[in-house]
């Protein structure tokens, strides 16, 4: 063929370009804005990550009765502000001097850092492994998740289960915020309605898990032997398959969950109650 | 019935070196991308090479990639671009070029012959089978699949990693496993074949970063990631990270 | 002498669907090496295509279907005209192929109490097919792949060498068998990867290269469809049978015209499809024949009532077997009662909910949707009939799958023929590969074990310097001839055009005539096709090898069809529309003639059938065995 490129006799191409495969030099042939989506991710992140740290370091303005900050609860820290009838335990004792929000934000950090859902959005957008289909990737060598650190991915389920009870405390949390800022039961607020649609999506997106819906029926061989379970899995598998909306769904709404608290803690807005 | 002319670049060549030609071909009315490489072949470009054969998206012959997106050329409508839109046709760029748009797919048929078989389970003859449909249902998925390899094209394990392939089953066989792991009567635990922890460390499914691009361009729409390969991870922990399991594992290994 | 790779193996299969792949799991495990050639990748054969199911009488979906039912219901479907001892042999063993496969990882839909489902089809009195929603024939042409390389694991863990006893040759395409004497001795072929040329020393070589859809213009076959082996058969002297009946499928799809032809399930209707006119009629109605008129409903009520009740109702005439239905929507197009696009309309979603269709017909509602913009679950597809099957084939015996006349040579599949008789029943094809393929491969086996070293028939080499010049013509197309290489492309669009036209779905002698003599022309026109570029993976040399089978095989279609006076499953004539009982035991043989005739280059003569076994007449009523059988017949 005497057409176009000559092959390539470097033998440090890779990929694509390795020598073998058909002869094209661009790296990548796609012509739709294959670059938005994990553009988008990275940006949407990126943000919350900034948002999320200054709120964790903060240390203020995270508790106006009835409403707690789900960044802080439960409150684990002997400095944590008096919260009645609150997820309040200072297990940690005096000599612990940071925000409080670090010592549980681990564990929701765990949870969705090992997420499938968030493995494939941060490894798209921030480390562009790949960052679309079909478009190479930069780096030079791959290993995936077959050893250390990202063998570790492994462990996601441990972070289901310990999901399980931070949510539960949450839940708790939303039982408490239909008080009113003297402490009297049956009043609720904006706040209480905040804090509602943040537990919901947060159950939701819990149960949406990949590991949830292992242990729930997905690892047995024989579902007709196992009626409920299989029910529970076929359910757990349509939630599951809007994981990914969920993921977010539930971000926006943990962080919106936290400012509105901030607002109204910093005294910036009065919460509207409704009765 | 409409017709206009689309300006089309197909990649031509073979393993000495090729490039983009240029043709400006006619296209009709709910022509897919095959009828137009046909309609090459037919007026300008007669050893024009393509694999093809259903033409119906059932057989999965005619892969290849179509401005940059790996694609069944036969389920690909013309309708889907501009009239005045370049399309620019290639092979599928993980696998070794023979000629034009055919690739060497051997590498697929390599892996398929890892995977070690289904297990028949022993005590049952042929036709005492039983199996209840909630039970097949998650392998029949995997058994929709037609072995287009565009999952296996795209997956960037080994399309951007060459060197990948060696350790690596891709998507389609990985997802083999995991339908012979949820086969109701297959019987290679009994036969001693644990197929969770070899899909880890015969066949490269720690490879699999879930970045879902094989579930993007499966024509079957078969979930890959979210039905095969995460729940095959899942069962991989079951086996080697569950320390549970591993706790329960020492215990029996202690008792006589 | 011509260079070629060569080979040596005990059992030579060409073709890589259903039979060929049984025949070679067969043949293997009769401890014989066996190679497989095919002119695709493994796994892409025309098999996927079959949607339906497939049809063995297990009795699972109603007790009572036994196989005396399917062989009836088989022979009713080829009205008469099959082999009856291969009709009987289908219907016994069916059952245990599709059992077999179970064993082999198949999995099948599922009744509830958890053995496999079987589905309803036309001409079938029970619900008798074994399908996995309408993609039946992928799951059949994968488990037999698995089981292929299941035995290559074991090889490879014996012998250190995957392809020790079992290698597929893919891509690759068999131009001769060879002979020595009048025994077969291997085969000779190319790489369509690389076109280099080969040869497989074998002293038995298995026939199952489907049929030879396209020599037809609208056809649901695919371009690996054009009589290989047929032709292979004729050029080594061994005949067909039954040619002139080929299946043209009810429901192909009309539109768009890229996709005209290509395959609308008959599972459509099995599920409650409904046919209809321009005019919303729902016409079947109109066009049960008279042997029919018993078995189905005559009004709209008791036909809807079937789907529910199927015991105290009779089935709706969409469920005619496939002649009659395409017969039906031939005459009302050309009525000018027709779809826009010049089919009928056929609707699943008046009677079905969207979900359910979704379930049932997912490959259905798939291409619809892609292909042609139409959501089957909301309005009717437009369909006409598209040529699909041809029930003719190479003339075998019926318990060895041998062809006539040449020892070594074995057939099965779409490729033999006899089994369908004029006309298969839906289903019957999935069932024919698997039961044919494997006796071909166990029989083909046999005879090659059973030959001593030195009886091995050889291959002499002016035969292979004979193939390799045949094959090489393309490329030297001008060489003393006065006009220019003709196009391939253009050659083989006017045969699709020809047999499209003169020796389609109906037929009449001076259109047949005319037929040959444009068959004649082409065939000295194809001598001179020519192509460019070079021998690797080259499309336009390929289809002008190919064009020779396509000239040869349709030559005896429409042969044959001249000569059968008389409208019989699918070989309909204008000019004889009744079935005649006279016709009805007569096959016609076709071989290559010696010497030209006006008529072309294939010889016919009729040749009678044996008289079926009596215990197998005593299943039909008397009345129903004289609208098929003389009176002599049925009275001795």
């Amino acid at each position: 063929m005497a057409t176009g490129t000559e092959p390539h006799t470097d033998a440090a191409r890779r990929g694509v370009l390795t020598t073998g495969r058909a002869a094209i030099a661009a790296r990548h042939l796609r012509t739709d804005r294959w670059w938005v989506p994990p553009l988008v991710t990275a940006l949407g992140l990126g943000a919350f990550v900034v948002y999320s740290t200054w709120r964790a370091f903060a240390n203020s303005n995270y508790y106006s009765e009835p409403y707690v900050s789900p960044f802080y609860s439960p409150c684990l820290g002997a400095n944590c502000v008096d919260m009645p009838l609150g997820a309040r335990w200072p297990l940690f004792g005096e000599w612990w001097g940071l925000s409080p929000a670090l010592l549980v934000l681990i564990f929701p950090l765990g949870f969705r850092l090992t997420c499938y859902y968030y493995r494939k959005a941060y490894y798209r957008g921030f480390w562009a492994s790949p960052p679309a289909c079909a478009v190479a990737e930069p780096h030079a060598t791959y290993t995936g998740e077959t050893r250390f650190p990202l063998i570790l991915q492994n462990i996601h389920r441990y972070f289901f289960y310990f999901a399980i009870p931070v949510a539960g405390i949450l839940t708790y949390d939303v039982v408490l915020a239909f008080r009113d800022t003297h402490g009297h039961w049956g009043h609720a607020g904006l706040g209480t309605l905040i804090l509602l649609i943040n537990i919901v999506l947060i159950w939701a997106y819990t149960f949406s898990c990949h590991s949830c819906r292992h242990i729930v029926g997905g690892r047995l061989k024989h579902f007709s032997k196992h009626p409920v379970r299989y029910r529970l899995w076929s359910w757990v598998g349509k939630l599951n398959a809007r994981h990914m909306l969920l993921a977010w769904a539930s971000l926006i709404s943990v962080a919106v969950a936290d400012f509105y608290v901030f607002l109204v803690a910093s005294g910036a807005f009065d919460d509207p109650r409704f009765f | 019935m409409s017709t206009y002319t689309a300006h089309f670049k197909v990649w031509r060549g073979d393993t000495e070196g090729g490039g983009l030609q240029d043709f400006d071909v006619e296209v009709n009315d709910g022509e897919v991308v095959l009828d137009i490489i046909h309609r090459l072949q037919a007026t300008q470009a007669h050893d024009l090479a393509v694999r093809w054969n259903c033409k119906a998206g059932k057989c999965g012959s005619c892969s290849a990639e179509v401005n940059g997106r790996p694609r069944l050329l036969c389920m690909t409508r013309m309708s889907l671009f501009g009239e005045d839109e370049v399309i620019t046709v290639t092979p599928m760029r993980a696998f070794p070029i023979v000629r034009d748009l055919v690739t060497d797919v051997s590498f697929n048929y390599a892996k398929a012959r890892e995977v070690p078989s289904f297990v028949p389970p022993a005590g049952l003859a042929p036709g005492e089978y039983r199996m209840a449909q909630e039970d097949v249902a998650r392998s029949q998925e995997f058994r929709k699949c037609i072995e287009c390899f565009l999952c296996q094209d795209t997956c960037h394990v080994v399309r951007d990693h060459e060197e990948n392939k060696a350790a690596f089953a891709g998507p389609r066989f990985l997802m083999r496993i995991a339908e012979l792991d949820m086969h109701p009567l297959d019987a290679a635990q009994e036969a001693g074949l644990d197929r969770k922890s070899s899909a880890q460390d015969d066949h490269g499914l720690g490879y699999c970063n879930i970045t879902k691009c094989c579930t993007e361009v499966c024509p079957e729409q078969i979930k890959i990631t979210d039905n095969a390969l995460i729940p095959l991870k899942e069962r991989a922990v079951d086996r080697k990270y569950d320390p549970l399991v591993w706790l329960g594992n020492v215990i029996r290994r202690r008792t006589p | 002498m011509t260079q070629v790779e060569r080979h040596t193996y005990d059992v030579v299969v060409i073709g890589a669907g259903g039979a060929g792949l049984r025949a070679a799991i067969e043949a293997r495990e009769q401890g014989l090496r066996t190679a497989v050639i095919c002119k695709s990748l493994f796994g892409k054969a025309h098999t996927v295509m079959a949607e339906g199911g497939i049809a063995a009488s297990m009795g699972n979906a109603n007790s009572s279907d036994n196989w005396q039912v399917h062989f009836r219901d088989t022979m009713r479907g080829g009205k008469f005209l099959n082999q009856w001892r291969m009709a009987e042999l289908h219907a016994r063993e069916a059952p245990d192929r599709v059992w077999e496969l179970e064993t082999w990882g198949a999995l099948f839909d599922r009744t509830k109490d958890g053995r496999i489902s079987q589905r309803n089809f036309g001409g079938h009195e029970y619900p008798r097919l074994a399908h996995v929603g309408d993609r039946t024939g992928l799951e059949l042409i994968r488990t037999l792949q698995q089981k292929i390389v299941s035995l290559q694991q074991e090889d490879f863990k014996e012998l250190g060498d995957y392809e020790a006893r079992l290698k597929v040759f893919q891509e690759c395409t068999v131009t001769r068998v060879l002979k020595d004497g009048p025994k077969v001795s291997g085969v000779f072929g190319y790489v369509r990867e690389s076109g280099r040329f080969f040869v497989i020393e074998a002293p038995a070589v298995v026939l199952a290269t489907g049929g030879i859809g396209k020599s037809f213009k609208v056809t649901s076959n695919s371009w690996e469809y054009t009589g290989d082996g047929h032709a292979l058969a004729l050029l080594a002297g061994a005949p067909l049978i039954n040619m002139e009946f080929v299946q043209f499928h009810p429901t192909g799809m009309v539109w768009p015209p890229s996709v005209k032809g290509i395959l609308v399930t008959e599972s459509v209707r099995g599920d409650g499809g409904v046919l209809r006119n321009s005019d919303g009629k729902r016409f079947m109605f109109d066009y049960i024949p008279d042997v029919f008129k018993e078995k189905y409903a005559q009004s709209e009520d008791e036909a809807d009532g079937w789907y529910a009740d199927p015991e105290h109702h009779r089935r709706p005439p969409e469920l005619l077997p496939r002649d009659e239905v395409a017969r039906a929507i031939n005459s009302e197009v050309k009525a000018g009662r027709g779809s826009p696009h010049g089919g009928v309309f056929l609707d699943v979603s008046t009677r079905l909910s969207a979900e359910e269709i979704k379930r049932r017909l997912p490959s259905m509602h798939h291409q619809f949707m892609e292909l042609a913009d139409v959501d089957i679950t909301a309005e009717p597809m437009e369909v006409g009939p598209t040529c699909h099957y041809v029930m003719g084939g190479v003339d075998v015996d019926p318990d060895s799958a041998a062809a006539t006349g040449v020892p070594g040579l074995y057939a099965a599949g779409e490729v033999a023929g006899g089994m369908h008789g004029s006309n298969r029943l839906g289903g019957n094809s999935l069932s024919d590969l698997l039961v044919f393929g494997r006796r071909a491969g166990l029989h083909a086996a046999q005879y090659a074990a059973g030959l001593g070293a030195a009886d091995r028939p050889l291959v002499a080499d002016e035969q292979i310097d004979a193939a390799a010049a045949e094959a090489l013509r393309p490329f030297s197309a001008e060489g003393g001839d006065p006009a220019a290489p003709e196009n391939p492309y253009t050659l083989h669009q006017e045969l699709q055009q020809t047999m499209n036209d003169l020796v389609g779905i109906i037929r009449r002698a001076d259109e047949m005539r005319e037929a040959l003599t444009r068959l004649a022309a082409l065939r000295l026109r194809a001598r001179r096709a020519g192509v460019e570029g070079h021998r690797q993976f080259n499309p336009g040399w390929h289809l002008a090898l190919d064009l020779r089978n396509m000239l040869l095989v349709s030559e005896c279609v429409a042969r044959a069809a001249l000569e059968r006076t008389e409208s019989r499953g699918g070989h309909t004539r204008d000019d004889h529309p009744e079935m005649d009982r006279r016709w009805r035991k007569v096959n016609l043989v076709l071989g290559i003639a010696e010497a030209e005739d006006d008529l072309g280059q294939v010889s016919l003569v009729r040749r009678d059938m044996p008289p079926i076994r009596g215990d197998l007449l005593t299943l039909f009523e008397k009345d129903e065995l004289l609208k098929y059988l003389t009176d002599d017949e049925v009275d001795a």
